[in-house]
């Protein structure tokens, strides 16, 4: 009797069955103070304005942000999920346009949208277009990620 | 800002070595779910050496170019008033668990907008033979007085 499956090759989407404007994926994230100074850990961003609400506050903050950077690494997530395997990204850009406050007893609810945006044939490589939103407002722009397909 | 660090390139990180545990420990904090980045059957099975790390991980070896950067005596760069703009990361292969990942830094655009200065920072990431992993790409928004 099997206790556990062993893993195999994971499932990768097929590539030919793509359309653009297809929506492959779509995550919420439950963003808060925790989640900020695990990252901060893991990243080494020590940068106050993501633990402090006085000097977030000082700076013009409303309060203590996200790093840009962690909203950027939960954003590709869902695409991750749906490729199947991180090594498929290939190409990953973002553009941050707003930023997103964490209430200390609230957090902030992220909610990611991925759409095919373009596919190239020949390269295999299909771009997927992220909107994410933050009380009901993107804060990236040109968010795309390039997944190579076999 | 300094409009003469166009074009200047700085001298190589020390190498970083991509530890498992590290790999493990930045999934989590990104909220990966992935067994690829957690679990090294689960990586094998899919045909890779190690752990493939996240596709933002290689901002922790980044950082040590912008700090670089922004320590540079004649840059004129007020980290207090510095925000990040635009982030690209393009790969080559994926980063591994066990990678030696070496970055070197170049500023490839310095421009100014009004009363902000934009600074564009290209770090170019190789691993222990020299083969090129992934470019990560910054540029940084220095707000001017308003």
């Amino acid at each position: 009797m099997a206790y556990f499956e062993a893993p195999g090759a994971p499932e990768t989407p097929d590539f030919d069955a793509l359309s653009v404007g297809d929506v492959v994926a779509e995550r919420t994230f439950e963003v808060t103070r925790d989640s900020l100074v695990r990252y901060a850990g893991a990243s080494g961003d020590f940068n106050p304005i993501h633990y402090r609400d006085d000097i977030a506050t000082s700076v013009g903050l409303p309060g203590v942000i996200a790093h840009g950077m962690l909203t950027m690494g939960l954003a590709v997530q869902p695409v991750v999920e749906w490729a199947g395997d991180p090594a498929l990204i290939v190409d990953y850009q973002v553009r941050f346009t707003r930023p997103v406050v964490v209430d200390p007893s609230e957090g902030a609810s992220v909610t990611v949208s991925a759409k095919v945006g373009q596919l190239d044939a020949e390269a295999r490589i299909a771009r997927v277009d992220l909107t994410t939103t933050f009380g009901g407002e993107t804060v990236l722009g040109k968010a795309q990620v390039r997944v190579r397909f076999a | 800002m300094n409009p003469e660090l166009q074009g200047r390139e700085f001298p190589p990180t020390r190498p970083y070595l991509v530890g498992r545990e590290k790999v493990r420990e930045f999934a989590r904090a990104v909220f990966a779910t992935d067994p690829i980045s957690y679990d090294l059957d689960a990586a094998r099975a899919a045909g890779h050496r190690d752990l493939v790390a996240p596709p933002t991980f290689t901002v922790v070896v980044q950082e040590s170019t912008l700090a670089q950067l922004l320590a540079e005596p004649d840059a004129g760069i007020d980290f207090s008033r510095v925000v990040h703009g635009d982030q690209r990361f393009s790969f080559t292969r994926p980063v591994f668990a066990g990678d030696e990942l070496t970055a070197t830094l170049r500023v490839t655009s310095v421009k100014s907008l009004g009363a902000h200065s934009m600074v564009t920072a290209e770090s170019t990431i190789v691993d222990a033979d020299g083969a090129h992993v992934v470019t990560a790409i910054s540029t940084l928004v220095v707000r001017g007085d308003e």
